[in-house]
């Protein structure tokens, strides 16, 4: 089951005119799975994300369409998702963090949050309280103000908050990005005890942090202007990516280990195109090493191998330039 | 929820460079005066304070009835009397003139010296911090407590001859309290902003750093603080001479209308007692407040390229 | 060349200073030029303090900073606009650290105005895009733009490119890639590095061990505003002492390295192997009994959880810790140039 993307377009209105922000976006994450989403900022993965969920007034979903479970998710449909948001799909938007109000305590906020959903609070306090011993935080914390915690402690809560009614998809954007190394851990292994609990089922983990990812995706999607690039297991992106772009992003990560004198890393030159009339053909052209002439156009998103699907004309043997790929 | 705004922030980087560059001179220095003279509101509310203004200096040449000739009482308007006459005979359009011409020096000297007090000591509060804060913050507290009107007539009390220059200064120093706060809050906002710690690495000077850094990013906020204490002189001055503590033997926007509410011009419909003066400090106001619209767009880059 | 002796900084905080937050306490150190000095802490550890005191930004509370012999603290005027011209800073947050209303090359107008008044126009060009191509920029890219039309790393390579024309000796970059996307990174980095050829002493400021393993020379780690060990870089990361420094190591997310891979070599002489690197975290039976194996994973599973949230309880006392004003403890030398904190590992 879990949840099945299909040819996705979203797009925003602006006053210069449609940004597609996801162009055809096709994929699916299984039941236990945890997806990484990866990319430069600005490739489109936040809108992916909150296209799932809840698509703000400048938002358009241009065709596709999305299942969860099986059942069609009326994405474009806002009061419809009323009644999926926080119960059967859920987000931790990015900056969610700091978009906790200072001055109401926890307690009183998920106390808010609940009712509103029609939730009885008394009733999914002991959870709550499980859950956050669980993540290694004081049950007192429900006493407590955002003020007071640290930038760790708060996104714990957050996470707890919007796992409490076990979702069947949780997306998480950027929730490790503004974190210390020993927070991000922390948080990292809470979303693989989450999974192991059975609290979400398949979770979507937006960063663009590939060796966050590294450590608790089990597959990685990487996006680059509001395409597809590549999808595979974690240690096949990690390990033997087939992108150009995805061995460009990975081979600009310093390890612990790497030193600049004696290996020097390089960045991919250039920035990415504009989302708002983007060039044709293949996006990545302009910063590609290997662009070569087939690369006018736009390569399909092909599966190479089972469960590894790259968009480049470099792995895309039998598939004529004129399109007509089959979809993976 | 804060998404929204920081991703347009990316949204703006993403784009290709389209307005601001494209069709703007290269000279630098007429940037401003190329945009200024392209926005719409700034041209439309700076014509309007500008016809008053010139209307205040001409306006004498028009005049046809000394302010204290009295002719037939409320008498409508006419080729004779432009704006008709009040309760008493007197011409509406020759208090016009003069009160128009004494509330827009009272309300500049006003305007202008509340500002300039209050941009020094909120700058010097906001930008120094500490101790020297905490001090002009108690002097502001104090300020605040003492009605500033009862503060005028104790001083207006003390000195015999008020002139309007003098009523100007007055209500300067007792209307700088609340754009001080104001401009010391925002002042406290941007010194933590990291180019004000690289301008100091640049060989700064602390006055050189408000003068160049601060108050550009705030100047369509100084504009609006000026044009509400400007608004704000003139209706304080209307008080003030009402009390009968004005300029002797003046005229002003404000006596024009206190004069017209106490005799029941409302009442008695004649409306064209109360609405020139009424209208003018409106226009006045509001056309400032356009400009200060217009500005803001001129100013702000991100503003100017939509 | 810059020398930190027993530097201390008291916030006071609270209507007149009625409250005192101590963010560094006792920090000794030098950078040296040449070389890239790393300062790690987590946030709050009072690196930015450190950074701020030795541009001249805030003032220290007790203890000397002092650059070729002299001590900085009492500069003024004209002195401390000649400190200025040797040592300058980059900070954090490229996008405030530009005044919105300019465009983002006034940076070097300000310089030249402070610094070279006397050169001419013309030559004053040439010499910005000399330094903007020293630091991988295209004039023509980021002239005359405003700072929402440019990249992060674009905006903060144009405030290296500033530094560079004066004559710099030392360099405070704080923080100075954690805005920026990873792609372009690693050119910032670069560049950092690169400047050491040119004799400059860099202290560069992260919260990621990675980045300063990967270009500094030494490394300075800061915790709760102490000095809690320092020495050259390959020391300090091949033969931590400190448990905080372990600690950080350990949380680092690496791409090739599982955060739980390396805490359970009693599993793995059991028998119990990694299914595949796809699953983190998720054993399979070798030889053992399946039960077995499960009850064995479950184990493992609660002991990286168990690490994780140690890690990250300590993270969190942080800030209450910081308020105290207990003795620092002074530094040892467990080898040459590698030193550590008396107490190792102690609360
Ligand atoms: N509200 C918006 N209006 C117009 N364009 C937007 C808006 N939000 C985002 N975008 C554009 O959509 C693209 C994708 O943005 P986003 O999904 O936030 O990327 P990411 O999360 O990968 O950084 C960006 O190029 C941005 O310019
Ligand atoms: N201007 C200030 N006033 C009061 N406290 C401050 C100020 N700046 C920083 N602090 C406090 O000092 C401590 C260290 O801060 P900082 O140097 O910014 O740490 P880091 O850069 O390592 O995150 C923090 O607890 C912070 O709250
Ligand atoms: S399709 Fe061509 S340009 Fe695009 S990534 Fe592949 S080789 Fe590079
Ligand atoms: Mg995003
Ligand atoms: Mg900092």
């Amino acid at each position: 089951m879990g949840l099945k993307v299909d040819q996705l377009r979203i797009c925003y209105r602006t006053l210069r005119g449609d940004v597609t922000a996801v162009d055809d976006v096709t994929f699916d994450i299984a039941d236990g799975e945890i997806m990484g989403l990866a990319g430069e900022s600005g490739c489109g993965k936040s809108t992916l994300g909150n296209s799932l969920i809840r698509m703000d007034v400048r938002m358009r979903q241009l065709g596709g369409r999305v299942e969860l479970d099986g059942a069609e998710l009326p994405i474009s449909d806002a009061r419809a998702m009323r009644d999926y948001r926080f119960k059967v799909v859920s987000i931790i938007p990015q900056y969610a963090m700091s978009a906790l109000n200072p001055t109401r305590r926890v307690g009183k906020m998920v106390s808010e949050l609940l009712r509103s959903r029609g939730f009885d609070y008394k009733s999914a306090l002991p959870e709550f309280e499980r859950r956050v011993k669980l993540v290694g935080l004081d049950a007192d914390i429900l006493k407590r103000y955002p003020i007071e915690l640290s930038g760790g402690m708060k996104q714990r809560v957050v996470m707890i908050v919007s796992t409490l009614l076990n979702p069947s998809l949780l997306i998480a954007d950027e929730i490790t990005s503004a974190l210390d190394v020993s927070t991000q851990r922390a948080v990292g292994e809470m979303l693989l005890e989450f999974r192991d609990r059975n609290f979400v089922k398949t979770t979507m983990v937006i960063t663009h942090d590939l060796s966050i990812l590294a450590q608790v995706a089990d597959t990685i999607l990487i996006m680059y202007a509001g395409k597809l690039a590549e999808k595979a297991r974690t240690d096949v992106v990690i390990g033997s990516p087939l992108h150009p772009y995805t061995q460009l992003l990975i081979s600009s990560l310093p390890e612990v280990g790497v030193r600049h004198d004696e290996h020097t890393l390089v960045g991919i030159p250039g920035r990415p195109p504009p989302l708002l009339n983007p060039p044709s053909g293949c996006r990545f052209r302009d910063r590609c090493p290997f662009a070569f002439d087939r690369c006018a156009a736009d390569p399909p998103f092909v599966e190479v191998q089972p469960g590894h699907s790259v968009a480049c004309w470099l792995h895309a043997d039998g598939v004529s330039p004129a399109g007509g790929a089959e979809q993976c | 929820m804060t998404v929204l705004g920081t991703d347009e922030a990316t949204a703006d980087r993403g784009a290709p460079v389209a307005g601001a560059g494209a069709g703007a001179p290269k000279r630098r220095r007429f940037e401003f005066l190329y945009f200024a003279l392209r926005n719409k509101k700034l041209i439309i509310g700076l014509s309007v304070v500008l016809l008053f203004v010139l209307f205040a200096i001409f306006g004498p040449l028009f005049v046809q009835h000394p302010l204290t000739a009295y002719g037939p009482p409320r008498h409508t308007p006419s080729g004779t009397y432009y704006f008709g006459t009040d309760y008493f005979g007197l011409d509406v359009f020759t208090q016009f003139v003069y009160g128009l011409r004494e509330s827009l020096f009272v309300g500049l000297i006003g305007g202008c010296g509340a500002t300039v007090i209050g941009m020094t000591l909120g700058f010097i509060s906001g930008y120094k911090g500490g101790l020297i804060d905490e001090g002009l913050n108690v002097l502001c507290n104090v300020e605040l407590t003492i009605p500033g009107l009862v503060l005028l007539i104790l001083i207006a009390g003390f000195l015999h001859h008020t002139s309007p220059l003098i009523e100007g200064l007055l209500i300067a120093c007792t209307t700088w309290t609340w754009s001080m706060r104001a401009i010391r809050a925002q002042t406290f906002s941007l010194v933590s902003r990291d180019f004000v710690g690289l301008a100091r690495l640049s060989g700064e000077k602390s006055r050189s750093i408000i003068v160049r850094e601060i108050a550009p990013n705030m100047s369509s906020y100084l504009f609006l603080v000026f044009i509400l204490l400007f608004g704000g002189s003139i209706l304080v001055a209307a008080s003030f001479d009402f009390l009968g503590l004005g300029p002797a033997g003046g005229m002003s926007l404000g006596i024009m209308m206190m004069n017209a509410a106490d005799w029941s011009a409302l009442p008695l419909h004649t409306w064209w007692w109360f609405v020139p003066p009424g209208a003018a400090i409106t226009c006045v106001v509001g056309g400032l407040y356009l400009a200060n619209v217009g500005l803001d767009e001129v100013f702000n880059p991100k503003l100017r390229e939509l | 060349m810059l020398t930190l002796d027993n530097v201390t900084k008291v916030y006071k905080t609270g209507t007149f200073g009625g409250e005192s937050l101590p963010a560094v306490r006792g920090a000794s150190f030098e950078i040296r030029p040449g070389e890239v000095t790393s300062l790690i802490g987590e946030s709050g550890s009072g690196k930015s303090t450190l950074g701020k005191m030795i541009l001249r930004l805030t003032p220290v509370t007790s203890g000397t900073i002092s650059f070729e012999g002299t001590d900085v603290a009492g500069l003024k005027g004209k002195r401390l606009r000649e400190y200025y011209r040797h040592v300058q800073g980059v900070f954090q947050d490229p996008f405030s650290s530009y005044n919105p209303v300019f465009r983002a090359d006034r940076v070097f107008a300000t310089i030249k105005r402070s610094y070279f008044p006397s050169v001419s126009n013309s030559e004053w060009h040439g010499r910005v895009e000399a330094s903007l191509e020293s630091v991988g920029l295209n004039p023509v890219d980021v002239l005359d733009k405003f700072t929402h039309q440019l990249s992060g790393g674009q905006l903060q390579r144009i405030l290296i490119a500033r530094a560079l024309l004066l004559e710099i000796k030392i360099l405070v970059a704080d923080e100075i890639i954690s805005m920026i996307d990873a792609s372009t990174r690693v050119d910032v980095l670069n560049l950092l590095a690169n400047l050491k050829s040119r004799g400059l002493g860099v202290l560069f400021i992260t919260h990621d061990l990675s980045l300063g393993n990967y270009i500094s020379e030494r490394t300075i780690i800061l915790r709760r505003g102490v000095v809690v060990e320092m020495g050259a870089t390959q020391k300090v990361f091949d033969n931590p002492q400190h448990d905080y420094t372990k600690m950080l190591l350990t949380a680092v997310p690496q791409l090739h390295k599982k955060w739980g891979a390396g805490l359970a070599p009693e599993l793995e002489a059991m028998g119990v192997t990694s299914e595949g690197e796809g699953r983190p975290g998720r054993y399979s039976r070798s030889s053992m009994h399946p039960l077995a194996a499960m009850h064995a994973w479950k184990g493992h599973r609660a002991q990286v959880v168990a690490a994780a949230l140690e890690t990250a309880a300590s993270a969190d006392r942080t800030d209450t810790y910081l308020r105290t004003h207990e003795e620092v403890p002074p530094l040892v030398e467990v080898e040459e140039d590698h030193f550590v904190v008396t107490s190792a590992g102690a609360e």
